[in-house]
């Protein structure tokens, strides 16, 4: 039972991180149809924005604060120099682009802080421990789930109800038609990615608070875990970027538990191996999208 | 076997190629000749990825993947046995009696890649699109996680040292210049002509019989025998190297050299090696004396990917098939001359 209960609160914690990483992948991807390699750096520079108000004598939740609205800045930023000016040109061009620009950031990042990890603030919240069915768990694993599913009702509200998430799931469908009907594309676009920045913000909170430190490199393991999550679960639908988030969760820790030790190193390379055999599979995913509309 | 265009081509690609062996021998500067050499690596991978990017137009990036697995392969084979005892203590026992000659070694390796290629990639070529370009991605990681973790073959994460020296300018150039002309040659063939088919229109292309599979297939294992026998120069030519060698940066670098060169042609492939070879030097040569001059309280690191980036974007923004554009540099300049020609015998 005991393990049992483990087994669940850390598939849960690490399935809501992939699931709303997976999530902020999928929104642009929806619309645009297209990658954005430079998804990973989105956490890098929350983490940055952490580093360097360390000193401030703001709280950690104003620190927080700022670095989310910096990881929404910056995804804002990516549609603005790596997609809408080669928005129409081709696919292959768009995906260059934007690993073009998480290579720039990341280089950014090692000319002008460090290339050596850089600790972040953690809030003492992070390090305590709770007892739950006979279970010592981190505080941080709860806090976890509690804000992902806060944050994925607040989000599933927005799509339904409100205009932008209407506009936003129309776009999705098909753009040229939605444009037609008065949708602008140009400010659903950017929103895409500015609510991708938010997800990825809020992500990095609970990412960093795991690692401690910052580097370059860190946006590498969040871009494949969302790559992975999202072709799981259906790469045009939101509901599958969360199971496929879960999912993935669930199989990285069963692999954690049952794999011996001279072969848990080679995890990543079976969790890979899989998703080629999924999408063999289902070349669309477990969960398919609206329609395939034109993008333009 | 070439048309009169293609052979123009290639003769106008190889120039280059002799121009830069002849410099650098000229000149006598062992700087240089490390420089060139590289070069000639670096164009066997470029032109290799030309093979399958540009003909199939789906973007891979498990190229440098298949470049580490010839490294490693032809490394471990040419590797003196009383060397093996320290580099590589857990090797199997079959191997560890294995010397061969560095070029046997190579030729192994290049193998060994292409077999690895032709497994592994048959059943991804059915995807296009994004799924193929994240599968790809995904292959990299794959391949890398199994390079930084079997030690008993790579040493695991740490430098493989004790490489046979066995690559020198002539061999890389030779190299280079003999996969100019494959990739001419797989360009102009039927499965070339068929895949760009597929490249362009696939629905179209399957309908008149094309099968896109097999296809793009053919392409990949060239593309990837390719990278393996540039991995096997390489190997035996910096004598010491790690898994991190064959990862992003590098597949950063030569992807960045074929875009901005053009990935639509082999003279874009070629051209875009020369240019960000010779900018990347420059950069580094300049970073170098800032680091020195101590300028700056802190060292430079990462300018040179700064820039290009910087310049990929652009060229993509400005010329998004490259500054070559898509006809081969054959066909331009027979173009240019053919109607004038014409024109000649007119007024006789």
């Amino acid at each position: 039972m005991a393990a049992f209960i483990q087994f669940a609160i850390d598939t849960l914690s690490l399935g809501s991180l992939y699931a709303l990483m997976a999530l902020g992948l999928v929104i642009v991807y929806g619309i645009l149809r297209l990658v954005n390699f430079a998804y990973g750096e989105l956490i890098m520079v929350a983490g940055y924005t952490l580093f360097l108000l360390n000193g401030s004598p703001l709280p950690w939740l104003a620190m927080a604060a700022v670095a989310v609205l910096m990881a929404v800045l910056t995804g804002i930023a990516t549609d603005y120099v790596a997609f809408r000016p080669v928005r129409e040109k081709s696919v292959t061009a768009v995906l260059i682009t934007s690993f073009a620009f998480s290579t720039l950031l990341q280089n950014a990042a090692l000319l002008f802080i460090s290339p050596r990890a850089r600790l972040v603030p953690v809030p003492d919240i992070f390090s305590q421990s709770v007892h739950i069915g006979g279970v010592v768990t981190p505080l941080r694993n709860i806090l976890t789930i509690v804000v992902a599913l806060l944050l994925l009702a607040g989000f599933a509200v927005v799509m339904k109800r409100t205009v932008l998430g209407i506009a936003l799931r129309a776009a999705a469908s098909k753009f040229t038609m939605a444009r037609m009907l008065g949708v602008p594309a140009n400010l659903i676009i950017t929103s895409a990615f500015a609510i991708s920045g938010l997800l990825a913000g809020v992500v990095s909170l609970f990412w960093l608070g795991r690692i401690g430190s910052v580097v370059p490199g860190i946006g590498l393991e969040p871009l494949l875990v969302s790559f992975i999550a999202t072709v799981i679960g259906g790469m045009r639908s939101l509901v599958g970027a969360v199971v496929g988030g879960f999912l993935l969760a669930a199989i990285v820790t069963g692999l954690n538990y049952t794999l011996p030790q001279n072969l848990l190193q080679f995890r990543d390379a079976f969790t890979f191996s899989l998703v080629i055999l999924i999408l063999l599979w289902r070349p669309e995913g477990l969960i398919r999208g609206p329609a395939t509309g034109q993008r333009t | 076997m070439f048309d009169r265009k293609t052979l123009l081509t290639l003769v106008l690609l190889l120039v280059p190629v002799a121009v830069l062996v002849l410099g650098t021998e000229l000149s006598g500067v062992r700087l240089l000749d490390r420089i060139a050499t590289t070069l000639c690596i670096n164009l066997i991978l470029v032109v290799g990825l030309q093979v399958f990017m540009g003909n199939s137009g789906i973007l891979s990036f498990a190229h440098i993947g298949f470049m580490g697995i010839g490294a490693y392969a032809s490394a471990v084979l040419a590797m003196p046995v009383q060397m093996k005892g320290m580099a590589l203590p857990d090797l199997y026992p079959v191997l560890k009696s294995v010397q061969l000659s560095p070029y046997l070694a190579m030729a192994a390796g290049t193998a060994i890649a292409t077999l690895v290629a032709a497994v592994v990639s048959y059943p991804l070529m059915r995807l296009s699109d994004a799924a193929a370009v994240i599968t790809s991605f995904a292959l990299l990681v794959v391949l890398h996680t199994i390079m930084v973790n079997w030690s008993a073959v790579t040493n695991g994460p740490r430098t493989l040292f004790g490489v046979p020296r066995a690559t020198d300018l002539y061999l890389a150039a030779g190299a280079a210049a003999a996969m100019i002309a494959v990739a001419l040659f797989f360009k102009e063939s039927r499965t070339g002509v068929l895949l760009r088919a597929v490249r362009d229109d696939e629905v179209a292309a399957g309908a008149i019989g094309a099968h896109v599979s097999v296809l793009r297939w053919r392409g990949f294992v060239l593309s990837a025998a390719m990278a393996g026998l540039a991995g096997g120069l390489w190997a035996h030519f910096i004598t010491s190297f790690s898994p991190s060698a064959f990862y992003l940066k590098e597949t950063f670098v030569i992807l960045g050299m074929l875009v901005i060169g053009g990935a639509g042609t082999v003279s874009g492939a070629v051209f875009g090696a020369f240019a960000v070879t010779f900018a990347f030097e420059g950069l580094r040569a300049s970073e170098t004396i800032i680091n020195a001059a101590q300028f700056l309280p802190t060292q430079i690191v990462g300018l040179t990917e700064i820039v290009l980036a910087c310049a990929m974007i652009g060229i993509l923004i400005l010329r998004p098939r490259g500054l070559l554009g898509t006809a081969e540099i054959g066909a331009v300049i027979g173009a240019s001359r053919g109607p004038a020609v014409t024109a000649q015998a007119r007024q006789r």
